[in-house]
């Protein structure tokens, strides 16, 4: 991707003064030799279109599909994610908590924003922000509210937070009506909010729905 | 340290509010905060642990007023102005006024895909054996360090179970310092909510933290 180092064009007139400071920034570290600008580039088009939730939606409807890559993926998610080529950054110690009728994962990472990039790309804003991180742990059900989820009485919640470089992969339960489905449209079934814990996957109804919007 | 970013059990910032269309970026300047973050963290002139500990350390009222990528530009900053490597004159002015740092290290565009399959693993070989097998009773230790720890305070004093032993990592808390990796044993340690949280936690429920191995004693 192109990316314009001179102008903030999608910003408008009136730059802000964190803009203008990390553009200042930026000027600053190329002219000083610390980074080259091709660089910058190549991580920008890499984490805003090539990476993304897509990655962990092929994850989750393989781990549906095939029993095998299943067990795989509970005993070293790591290794298990790797045979599909997302590894690295942000994803070098990867743990799968599964979801039953009994127990529904949460993830999240009060401290800062850890999240585990090579399955589900960047981390959302309001992943980062103190209304979630604040309240994943301590009130958790009120947060699945925020997200429309209502989970039934008896099932138990389990948060994760992400204090040190193990990143968590929420396995959501397989969607009732879908046997015999191709892992392909089994993953147009697994949000990203899903695998974070903070939604559920789509029923095949609600599936279709979107995608007649 | 005690600082803003330890938000675990905090109230009052109201409602999670996801975005509509949530864009990856949403300004040219979070596209350059992020890229410069990871760019200048390939450098080795800090660890991971450290930049943790650079943007937890700005003040309070600003963390909170912040969003995200701006938290990492000024947490670059304060790197960079720590090792010398820029000077608040040439932040201000975005222009070089000084010789450039020495630098070993520098990312270029071809070796992007690379660097990053790579990642960097926390994950330390050792002789050791775990001191706590999983299902061990635990309790978190109390401490109140300024510096960086990955404790946080919501499970200090609290008891808990060992879920699962992750294997042996590097130490945040000395790694930040500049004192090593110092790795130790890291475990998932799970809390009850009514542990963490007493009448206002829900008994069903539970919070894993990931917590190393200094950070507990047997209960």
């Amino acid at each position: 991707m192109a990316h314009d180092h001179s102008h903030d064009h999608d910003e408008g007139s009136a730059l802000s003064d964190t803009a203008l400071r990390v553009r200042a920034l930026e000027s600053l570290l190329v002219e000083k030799g610390y980074v080259e600008p091709e660089a910058l580039d190549a991580l920008i088009d890499i984490y805003e279109h090539k990476v993304g939730p897509r990655n962990g939606a092929a994850v989750v409807a393989k781990a549906w599909s095939d029993p095998d890559y299943y067990a795989r993926l509970m005993d070293d998610a790591t290794a298990a994610i790797a045979e599909l080529d997302f590894t690295g950054r942000q994803g070098e110690h990867m743990v799968v908590v599964e979801n039953t009728p009994d127990t529904h994962n949460m993830v999240v990472c009060t401290l800062c924003s850890c999240y585990p990039w090579p399955v589900l790309g960047l981390p959302p804003v309001w992943y980062k922000s103190p209304p979630y991180r604040s309240r994943a742990v301590s009130d958790p059900r009120g947060v699945l509210a925020d997200f429309g989820v209502s989970l039934p009485d008896g099932t138990a919640v389990r948060v994760w937070d992400s204090t040190a470089e193990v990143r968590y992969l929420v396995l959501p339960m397989r969607p009732d009506g879908t046997e015999g489905w191709s892992e392909e449209d089994l993953a147009a079934l697994v949000t990203r909010d899903a695998m974070i814990g903070t939604g559920l996957s789509l029923t095949p109804d609600q599936a279709a729905a979107a995608a007649a919007e | 340290m005690n600082g803003a970013q330890d938000l675990g059990g905090m109230h009052g910032f109201g409602p999670v509010e996801p975005e509509p269309d949530e864009p990856v970026f949403h300004a040219a300047w979070e596209r350059q905060s992020f890229a410069l973050t990871l760019a200048m963290g390939f450098t080795g002139q800090w660890n991971i642990d450290a930049s943790r500990h650079a943007r937890e350390s700005l003040p309070p009222a600003e963390y909170l007023s912040s969003s995200y990528y701006r938290i990492w530009a000024r947490g670059l900053e304060t790197l960079l102005l720590e090792r010398g490597l820029v000077s608040e004159e040439e932040l201000a002015g975005g222009k070089s006024l000084n010789n450039a740092g020495k630098i070993a290290r520098i990312l270029m565009a071809p070796d992007v895909q690379k660097v990053l399959a790579h990642g960097g693993p926390a994950e330390r070989e050792t002789n050791s054996k775990p001191v706590f097998a999983e299902g061990a009773h635990v309790r978190a230790i109390n401490m109140n360090p300024a510096g960086h720890t990955r404790l946080p305070r919501y499970v200090r004093g609290k008891r808990g179970i060992v879920e699962r032993i992750h294997g042996h990592h590097v130490f945040p808390d000395a790694n930040a310092r500049g004192d090593g990796e110092c790795p130790r044993w890291l475990y998932s340690v799970r809390f009850e909510a009514g542990e963490l949280w007493g009448p206002d936690g829900r008994s069903s429920d539970a919070v894993f933290v990931d917590l190393w191995e200094s950070y507990l004693n047997a209960e």
